[in-house]
């Protein structure tokens, strides 16, 4: 009796398993491609017909001829468009980026104290926790930038508190150092500090593995860069002014204004993304095992060792893969700046140069990429982290 | 298993062949050359439908307009809306149909406002918008006579004592994007070398209530705006509008490129409310005029010559009907922003150049 193998009934092509997959795959590319076209389509036709000037980024040399409140570079406008959107662009990045670092520490924080066996401290946390989550984040923007940062005194009656720091409802005006001509000398001695740090704690460290107790790395590493820096400070001729601020006329002038906007902006997205990561840290501290706890404890580890050296290390693995996610959120949600008048990437080229120039499609396009670039990169520089704190399976 | 993968594969990679070849069919129709053909494109619109049979064809005229500009264009309560440009649509609205009533008033932001015009979601722009040179050329627009002559202006604290430019050396001022504003102040504050620092908000509300905490020691924008804007604020008496002028702001209707006879349409049914102030006729007295034997007279009311068929109206007193319904030039400016209103703007520039202005309206022969 012959055996027919089952691969050999071939039933008819309709229900053929591979006539079907790769029918329905032809079936996707055609329409997405179809439709692709049909908008592109759309486009130039419209374009053709309201008598619009054709698709070019020239005018991207042209003077801009506006003003921008804060810039981290400098700009006039005389300036070209090209320029006035880098400065939009870098005074993105400088609200992604210390509210990255500002959200993930209050975000650590919280998170920690929402597992407390304190009652007070984890009702405190849970509060917090789903109160900023459970809002709006442009309601709490304006809430911050109207009903907070606008009903501070006004500048001549400024809260001046030690240093000297001026509280206003133009912002925060704090004393800033100004370089003098030692100060590019003094920054090579501080990279020469660091180095000097590293080369400490990677002899401390290789020295801990030999005898099996490791030293306080971080506090020698700091130490070692404190005193190269302070050495140099003491030889150098002052390689920094302080520059304090002062009330003169309309406005403080001199040391560094961190403007009314640019707070609100800030305190906004950081308060907002923390609740978001305190949630994520919990969530990660909560997946690792309780044995680990006991192990740790059995070991004679204290608390805060278990939690610095068992449960964290093992908990980021968790932990990353969404915090990316928070970090893209918060970049993505400062957009939301031109709600309050601070000049960011999409209040200056979404808004102000866009309405110039009345050139749409190019200015949609960059501004897109640019958050596109933005956010590839961090999930990339993310998921490289991501990868070396993976753990590895034997 | 392995093989029917390997299938799949094969079926991806035809799938993808299959696309270009249809895309690479598709292309030429998109292709690149289509970005070129501007203007080879343009004489193709000459021969569709003109704005004038299309407005006829919809029964209504669209006119984008403002909603938040008290005095100018403003939508109160009850769903209607009022103001000076706003009679403006409505005096194309009564030349076209007879009726002042047959339009749609299309509310816009200062940015999407020339957007909305060129994609022919709207026939033409009466919202407070300032004729230049770039707005003329590269946005394809065609500005009609200015309605009204305004200057940017600058409105202070009492108690700062600010009366010039230079008295601002350093201030914070408050200004709105998608504007003209915001490139003025640029440039002036440059001409007199005072530096500042510009606080920009998308919306009025919030610049002025930014203003009004504070935040900013000055504000500007248009004068009559700021004017109409004053009244809001918490202690208006508290604050002046310094005698600065930083800008021309000729403020006018705006039609779109390409379609002349339409251009034409919008200009005279301003220029007639300008010749009907000059020859004395108002919404009132116009029947008394209507045996009128001066020739000037008799043209505009459409007793003599066929000057409304010239701008492709068929209804010989279409210039009749606007002073009827909507009244002269004085009439609507007076209604929207005269003694009797809270605004209680003085003419200024714009009264007619017999009385001391610069309204001078081309005689219709």
């Amino acid at each position: 009796m012959q055996e027919i193998h089952a691969s050999q009934i071939r039933p008819p092509f309709y229900r053929d398993e591979r006539v079907l997959g790769i029918f329905t795959q032809v079936l996707v590319v055609v329409v997405v491609v179809g439709l692709g076209l049909f908008f592109y389509n759309n486009m130039i036709t419209g374009l053709r017909e309201k008598h619009t000037v054709a698709i070019s980024f020239s005018f991207l040399g042209q003077v801009a001829g506006f003003d921008i409140g804060e810039s981290m570079i400098e700009y006039s406008r005389e300036r070209t468009y090209a320029r006035a959107f880098v400065v939009g662009l870098l005074n993105t990045f400088q609200v992604a980026i210390l509210g990255i670092i500002f959200a993930t520490a209050l975000g650590i924080v919280i998170g920690v104290m929402r597992l407390s066996t304190n009652f007070l401290i984890s009702r405190i946390a849970l509060i917090y926790i789903d109160f900023f989550r459970n809002i709006p984040l442009l309601v709490l923007l304006i809430f911050w930038a109207q009903a907070v940062f606008l009903k501070l005194p006004r500048v001549a009656e400024a809260i001046v508190l030690p240093g000297p720091i001026f509280l206003s409802n133009r912002g925060v005006a704090v004393p800033w150092g100004l370089p003098t001509e030692s100060w590019s000398t003094y920054q090579i001695i501080l990279a020469a500090g660091l180095v000097l740090g590293a080369a400490v704690a990677y002899f401390l460290r290789e020295q801990g593995k030999r005898t099996g107790r490791m030293p306080l790395i971080t506090l020698w590493f700091l130490v070692t860069v404190a005193a190269v820096g302070l050495i140099g400070w003491i030889f150098l001729p002052q390689p920094l002014t302080f520059d304090q601020p002062v009330l003169e006329g309309f406005n403080t002038q001199g040391g560094k204004i961190l403007s009314q906007q640019f707070m609100a902006l800030l305190s906004g997205l950081i308060i907002y993304t923390a609740a978001f990561i305190a949630e994520i840290v919990r969530a990660g501290i909560q997946s690792v095992s309780k044995g680990q706890r006991e192990a740790a404890t059995a070991l004679g580890l204290n608390p805060a060792q278990t939690l610095r050296l068992v449960i964290f290390p093992q908990a980021l693995r968790v932990i990353i893969p969404p915090l990316t996610s928070e970090y893209l959120n918060l970049t993505k949600n400062s957009s939301l700046a031109i709600a309050i008048g601070y000049p960011d990437l999409f209040a200056v080229a979404g808004n102000t140069i866009l309405n110039q120039t009345g050139r749409e499609i190019e200015m949609f396009t960059m501004i897109m990429g640019t958050y596109l670039s933005l956010s590839l990169l961090t999930s990339f520089l993310m998921n490289v982290y991501n990868r070396r704190i993976r753990l590895v399976e034997r | 298993m392995k093989s029917m993968r390997k299938l799949n594969k094969a079926g991806m990679i035809l799938s993808m062949v299959i696309g270009m070849i249809i895309a690479a069919c598709m292309s030429p129709a998109a292709g690149p050359e289509v970005v070129e053909s501007d203007e080879a494109a343009a004489p193709a619109m000459q021969e569709t439908q003109t704005t004038l049979s299309i407005v006829q064809e919809r029964g209504h005229l669209v006119c984008i307009g403002n909603a938040q500009l008290p005095g100018f264009g403003f939508l109160d309560s009850e769903g209607n809306f009022s103001g000076f440009d706003v009679d403006y649509c409505r005096a194309i609205a009564a030349a076209i149909f007879g009726d002042a009533d047959a339009l749609e008033v299309r509310p816009a932001s200062a940015r999407e406002r020339f957007t909305i015009l060129s994609s022919g979601e709207g026939d033409v722009i009466i919202r407070n918008t300032t004729w230049t040179m770039s707005r003329d050329t590269d946005l394809g627009m065609n500005f009609g006579p200015t309605t009204f002559y305004d200057g940017q202006g600058l409105m202070v604290r009492k108690e700062s004592g600010v009366s010039t430019l230079q008295d601002l050396q350093g201030a914070s001022v408050c200004v709105v994007t998608g504007t003209t504003t915001e490139l003025n102040l640029a440039d002036q504050f440059a001409a007199a070398g005072v530096a500042y620092e510009a606080v920009v908000f998308e919306d009025f509300d919030q610049s002025f209530n930014a203003y009004d905490e504070g935040r900013c020691d000055a504000v500007t924008t248009d004068k009559s705006s700021l004017v109409s804007r004053q009244t809001t604020l918490t202690a208006p008496a508290d604050h002046v509008i310094i005698n600065v002028t930083l800008s021309k702001e000729p403020l006018g209707p705006a039609v779109r490129h390409g379609d002349d006879q339409w251009f034409d349409l919008v200009n005279w049914v301003v220029y007639a409310t300008m010749l009907a102030e000059e020859a004395g006729i108002t919404s009132e007295n116009i029947d008394s005029f209507m045996d009128s034997n001066d020739p000037n007279i008799g043209k505009l009311l459409g007793l003599e010559g066929d000057f409304c068929a010239k701008v492709g109206l068929e209804n010989a007193g279409c210039f009749a009907d606007v002073i009827r319904l909507l009244g002269n030039y004085a009439e609507i400016y007076d209604r929207n922003l005269g003694p009797d209103t809270v605004f209680d703007l003085p003419r200024g520039l714009n009264s007619l150049y017999t009385d001391g202005g610069i309204l001078y309206a081309p005689p219709i022969r």
